[in-house]
């Protein structure tokens, strides 16, 4: 990993709903071409943290940079022209658009024709930039091994296929950015591995940097350059996998062991929790 | 008949603008250009033309004409002759019903349908495509029709011009009605489109200037370059050449970066948003479209008609055009046209099976006549209800169905 300026700067973020307190004071950054995991248990602020990035939420407090450039206030749509791309948990695919057209919505910002030219079609250029773009897609179906389901209606398809076309989706924006809320929730074995040398061969090959959110310690700490822990909203932990691995607030927070740390923390956001 | 259409396991092409195209198949390709060919020929009466008062010598005459025609189409789509067969057949029996050209009673309702229909595709486009939802088509179709016939009265703008720009003018109306539906949905938007529906109304009753007032307006006639098409077996072709090009721009409409941004829209809007679309640009320029469609549609009418007045226009034909698309099926474009047809067809067949009904002395035919127009009314909502529970994704599901049945034979899949 090349240390240069980072892709994005997390500046002291809190975000409240109210009374409760989904993040406090979070901080770091993602270097370019780094694949950084979050990890913390349910309701820790996780895709909290996501949402602030892709513009969902807006901080309460602290800054969000992208790139150098402060993006706090920028509206979620602007961000895939600046290079943002995301998958969400809960599948958000668009169910009655065939796969491909799927994969053309993610290129929505590079496109430039209107409802006019669009209409026009033939004349106008609209078909010629279809037909390139159509080319730039195929190349994502074909790293996702998803040609076989190319002109099936997205809501048709089965959950892994799914969660593979949301990536192809998101890879389509061509972001400098990829943010994958749970890539491999509710995946097999086999789904998974496949699934782990996507991102895998995303950041290496792509060259995307990459933003996970995952469940699955095996991978995380198996894929992941650094590793970040929430817990409460409140950063317990970062650094490289086999240091947050041996990390003692780490450990009690997944074992549910009683530890001082995070009963401070449970202590000040009360017991509401926040994961949207 | 293994044509190239029936080939069960479908055509592959070998590029990606061959993926691309209109029509999934050469096959469909050709039967739809074929029909509208049809179509066209058979208001000129070729038959009583050609035969020169011998029926069967002009039908005959007709039907290699239009053959003729269809053969040239073969070549273009390179499909087989079965397919021609399969559509000139049908054609020649239509010329032999029709020697004399359609009768006034089939233009009439064939206009109707094209003005109609390219409204009804308007509103699909807002509510099938973008998934809003609108109860005030009739006021822009009305508007459209309005807008088109003071254009020509007051400007001296050309009739054919004044269409176009009346469906600008609505598009403009329609895009302003549409700046709330930024922000609200569902149920709420519907009652929102239906204050726009009365304020465009009680507006068309006030404004004199614009309107006429409740005493209506006149609309010109249809000319161009001098040469008369108000006639209804001329102006036929005007509606039909709009009704082609409304259908085809908003095929290429969907199949294009802002088709699919509303698409996008109806179907999970968050991840829209992400995907780097606006959504309350996209909101309020479906809300634009669909107004231009119906803006294009009312100025067909309002020409047809030659009068426009305020009372056609009412809540009534907005509920009407949703009736349209539920039952041609929302989110298509074929089945817009296809449930313009069943909805103004079905109080027709009505009134022909209860006249059949009659003459074969089944039933009191003075009674039912005087029950007609109830039981129209209650055929359309009996339609809507039995298609909303036997076919909700509408007759253009069913035609694909049938498609498939026919090409599939004797297998299920």
């Amino acid at each position: 990993m090349a240390d240069t300026t980072p892709v994005l700067e997390i500046d002291h973020v809190s975000l409240r709903f109210g009374g409760i307190k989904a993040l406090t004071d979070v901080q770091f950054d993602v270097r370019p071409r780094e694949l950084f995991s979050i990890i913390g248990p349910n309701g820790a602020g996780k895709t909290s943290m996501l949402n602030c990035i892709s513009g969902r939420y807006k901080p309460t407090e602290g800054r969000v940079v992208f790139k150098g450039q402060d993006i706090t206030g920028r509206s979620p749509n602007d961000r895939a022209s600046l290079g943002i791309g995301r998958t969400f948990q809960n599948l958000a695919l668009f169910g009655h658009m065939s796969v491909l057209d799927n994969i053309m919505v993610g290129r929505h910002h590079l496109l430039k024709n209107n409802f006019i030219t669009g209409a026009l079609y033939w004349i106008g250029g609209a078909q010629k930039e279809e037909l390139e773009h159509r080319r730039k897609v195929e190349d994502i179906i074909d790293f996702l091994e998803i040609q076989h389901v190319r002109k099936a209606m997205a809501g048709t398809l089965s959950y892994g296929l799914r969660k593979r076309v949301e990536l192809a989706r998101a890879m389509a924006i061509e972001p400098d950015l990829i943010l994958l809320d749970e890539p491999m929730a509710g995946m097999n074995l086999e789904e998974k591995e496949d699934m782990a040398r996507f991102i895998v061969d995303l950041n290496e090959e792509w060259g995307m940097t990459v933003v996970m959110i995952e469940h699955d310690m095996g991978v995380v700490m198996d894929i992941s350059h650094r590793v970040m822990v929430l817990d409460f909203g409140k950063q317990i932990a970062i650094g490289l996998p086999e240091d947050v691995r041996a990390n003692d607030h780490v450990k009690k927070a997944y074992l549910g062991e009683e530890d001082e740390f995070i009963e401070a923390l449970e202590r000040e956001t009360g017991d509401l929790k926040e994961d949207a | 008949m293994a044509t190239a259409m029936a080939r069960p396991c479908g055509e592959f092409e070998t590029n990606y603008r061959g993926d691309q195209r209109v029509f999934p198949s050469r096959g469909s390709a050709f039967w739809v250009v074929g029909s509208i060919v049809i179509l066209a020929l058979l208001p000129l009466g070729l038959p009583a033309l050609l035969g020169a008062g011998n029926v069967a010598l002009g039908v005959i005459a007709s039907s290699a004409v239009m053959i003729a025609a269809l053969y040239v189409l073969k070549i273009y789509f390179g499909v087989t002759m079965g397919n021609v067969l399969a559509i000139a057949i049908p054609g020649a029996a239509l010329f032999a019903m029709q020697p004399d050209g359609l009768t006034p009673y089939w233009t009439d309702q064939l206009i109707l349908i094209g003005c109609y229909g390219v409204a009804a595709l308007g509103l699909n486009i807002l509510v099938g495509f973008t998934g809003q939802i609108s109860l005030g088509h009739a006021a822009f179709f009305g508007f459209g029709a309005f807008a088109s016939a003071y254009l020509s009265n007051n400007h001296g703008i050309p009739v054919v011009l004044s269409i176009p720009l009346a469906g600008a003018m609505t598009t403009l109306v329609g895009m302003i009605v549409g700046i709330p539906a930024a922000r609200i949905k569902g149920l709420y938007l519907a009652i929102a489109t239906l204050a726009s529906q009365f304020i465009l109304f009680d507006f068309f009753n006030r404004a004199e200037w614009f309107t006429g007032g409740s005493a209506g307006s006149l609309a010109e006639s249809f000319t161009l370059f001098g040469w008369y098409l108000g006639s209804a077996d001329r102006y036929i072709y005007v509606v039909l050449f709009w009704v082609v090009v409304m259908y085809l721009l908003a095929t290429n409409l969907m199949r294009s970066r802002d088709g699919r941004a509303l698409v996008a829209l109806r179907d999970h809007y968050l991840s829209a948003e992400i995907m780097g679309i606006n959504l309350t640009k996209y909101r309020v320029l479906s809300f634009g479209i669909s107004s231009f469609y119906a803006g294009i549609g009312g100025a067909l009418y309002g020409h047809y008609l030659g009068y426009v007045s305020v009372e056609s226009f009412d809540i009534l034909l907005s509920i009407q055009f949703l009736g349209m698309i539920i039952i041609g099926g929302l989110g298509s474009i074929a089945g817009s046209l296809m449930g313009t047809g069943f909805m103004l067809m079905l109080p027709e067949a009505m009134e022909t099976v209860v006249s059949v009904a009659g003459s074969m002395g089944l039933a009191d035919t003075t009674a039912l006549i005087t029950a007609l127009a109830f039981l129209k009314e209650m055929a359309i909502g009996l339609a809507i209800v039995l298609f909303l529970i036997f076919e909700p994704d509408g007759l253009a599901h069913r035609w694909q169905l049938i498609k498939a049945y026919w090409k599939l034979y004797p297998f299920s899949y």
